[in-house]
């Protein structure tokens, strides 16, 4: 087998300092877990602050005076109206309606700024500079680093390098510096706790990271707790839980689409699959993405076929685990629409066995934002 | 030599060949991570050598339990299907999966000896 050569973040050796475990993700060598465990992390997280280097997603930005109109033309998403200092996710769809990726949008002074999936991030800048590179300037971000600090003490450890966090809300952002270190960071994340994701000069992430977890409430927390957490939060992961058969209305994501970019509205459709997801949206989908919670104690993962209670078939689960804060196996599917109803039972086939569970309302886990 | 390892990464004790334990070792524990789930074999029921006779899951994975050789399971650790943690904290003693009645002991001889998977591990 011929080794293929992983990239790996500015906080690489940071990660293999602390005892991470590495694994490939994304073309990149990630830690997945440091020496207390996923587990540990994960309740780190949702009780104190937790660390992550997301550095292998994508930062892009757009810069030139029809960046938004051009951004709106690939996504169904209110970008025009939106205003400096204020964050919306998105995704970029295609000819069917399918979800491309999905990402986070930023205005900020000067560019809106994004954040897409390390997975699909070559894939997105071709696709943003073939169909609007002739808008507006579409610059990758290679010398930022992007760090999350998630949990209930983020607030409290961030404000204690810069008092001025405390002033934003939950998808907002700004400039602030960090340690002296000039940051953006917006209130957002991928946990459904409260905390920032901090876009920093790759020469200076470490700097942060260490400076970050000086602080006696701050421990690193790599992918696995980020998957477990993010599954509690009942966040979509790309390429599991949506991807180019899935659109945003059957993923249940139309609170992403503004009412100004549906049908009647002043900037209705003109991004790829529009008619596909206006009529989804007019008259319902066929199927939908449900939460499942598992009734008795055995994880159902990713690939597990679902049947109905006469053994016929449903789908299969979409992402799946025993999640360490509510304590019960959780998954996400996709059901036919008559089926993907609270407190309806389904058939989960784990290893030949039929293991009942049930559609529940998501997030699992209570999200904790800090909003206006 | 009492302990003998698979290649697959379980151990078996054959200190009472009528009752042999069987469990997974510390390198299994490590790169499986925290375990939350094990799926313990039938006491009464037979295996054949390599057959899957039970499951370990952690958060991030699900791994099956390899019979180290051909037998009859005489006892499953409840212990472990109540706590699975005991699997990571104490995977050669507390955290055992279950015992075997062993009818061959040519195939426990053919098994690693502990310098030999010690050497299979660090070659990775």
């Amino acid at each position: 087998m011929s080794a293929i050569e992983l990239l790996k973040t500015p906080l690489h050796a940071l990660h293999l300092e602390l005892g991470a475990k590495m694994v490939p993700f994304a073309g990149y060598e990630m830690p997945v877990n440091y020496p207390g465990g996923i587990i540990h992390e994960h309740r780190h997280c949702r009780e104190s602050a937790a660390l992550f280097d997301v550095s292998h997603m994508g930062q892009v930005r757009l810069v030139g005076e029809e960046s938004a109109r051009a951004l709106e033309s690939l996504v169904p998403v209110d970008v025009c109206d939106l205003a400096v200092g204020r964050q919306r996710y998105a995704f970029f769809t295609n000819p069917h309606g399918g979800i491309l990726d999905d990402l986070m949008i930023t205005r900020r002074e000067t560019d809106l700024l994004l954040v897409v999936n390390a997975s699909r991030k070559q894939d997105d800048l071709r696709h943003l500079v073939t169909h609007i590179g002739q808008r507006c300037h579409v610059q990758p971000m290679p010398e930022r680093a992007l760090l999350a600090l998630q949990g209930p003490r983020a607030a409290a450890v961030l404000a204690r390098l810069n008092g001025g966090v405390a002033a934003l809300v939950f998808m907002t952002g700004g400039r602030f510096a960090l340690d002296g270190i000039d940051c953006f960071v917006t209130r957002s994340g991928y946990t459904g706790e409260d905390g920032f994701e901090i876009s920093v000069p790759t020469e200076q992430a470490e700097t942060l990271a260490r400076a970050l977890l000086r602080q006696p409430e701050v421990a690193p927390a790599g992918l696995g707790a980020r998957d477990t957490l993010r599954l509690e939060a009942g966040l979509c992961l790309y390429g599991h839980d949506i991807d180019e058969t899935t659109t945003p209305v059957e993923a249940g994501l139309t609170w992403a689409i503004q009412k100004v970019r549906r049908a009647g509205g002043a900037r209705a459709g003109g991004y790829p699959g529009a008619p596909a997801i206006d009529a989804q949206l007019s008259q319902g989908p066929a199927v939908k993405r449900v939460g499942l919670v598992g009734l008795e104690r055995v994880p159902v993962r990713e690939g597990a076929k679902l049947f109905d209670a006469q053994g016929g078939a449903l789908g299969r689960v979409t992402s799946g685990t025993l999640a360490p804060t509510v304590n019960q196996p959780v998954a996400m599917a996709y059901l036919a629409a008559d089926h993907a109803l609270p407190g309806h039972e389904v058939q989960a086939d784990v290893r030949g066995r039929r293991l009942p569970m049930r559609v529940a309302p998501m997030p699992f886990a209570p999200h904790r934002y800090h909003r206006a | 030599m009492t302990t003998m390892y698979t290649p697959d990464h379980e151990w078996i004790n054959i200190e009472d060949h009528e009752a042999a334990t069987v469990g997974i070792t510390q390198h299994a524990q490590d790169a499986l991570g925290d375990v939350v789930f094990v799926d313990l074999p039938e006491v009464g029921r037979s295996f054949k050598k390599g057959e899957v006779a039970g499951v370990v899951e952690s958060v991030k994975a699900a791994a099956d339990i390899y019979m180290p050789v051909a037998g009859e399971i005489v006892e499953v650790n409840e212990a472990l299907r109540a706590d699975p943690s005991l699997a990571n904290s104490d995977p050669l003693g507390e955290g055992w999966f279950f015992k075997v009645h062993v009818t061959n002991m040519a195939e426990f001889d053919q098994l690693m000896d502990a310098p030999a998977y010690d050497l299979l591990v660090k070659k990775g």
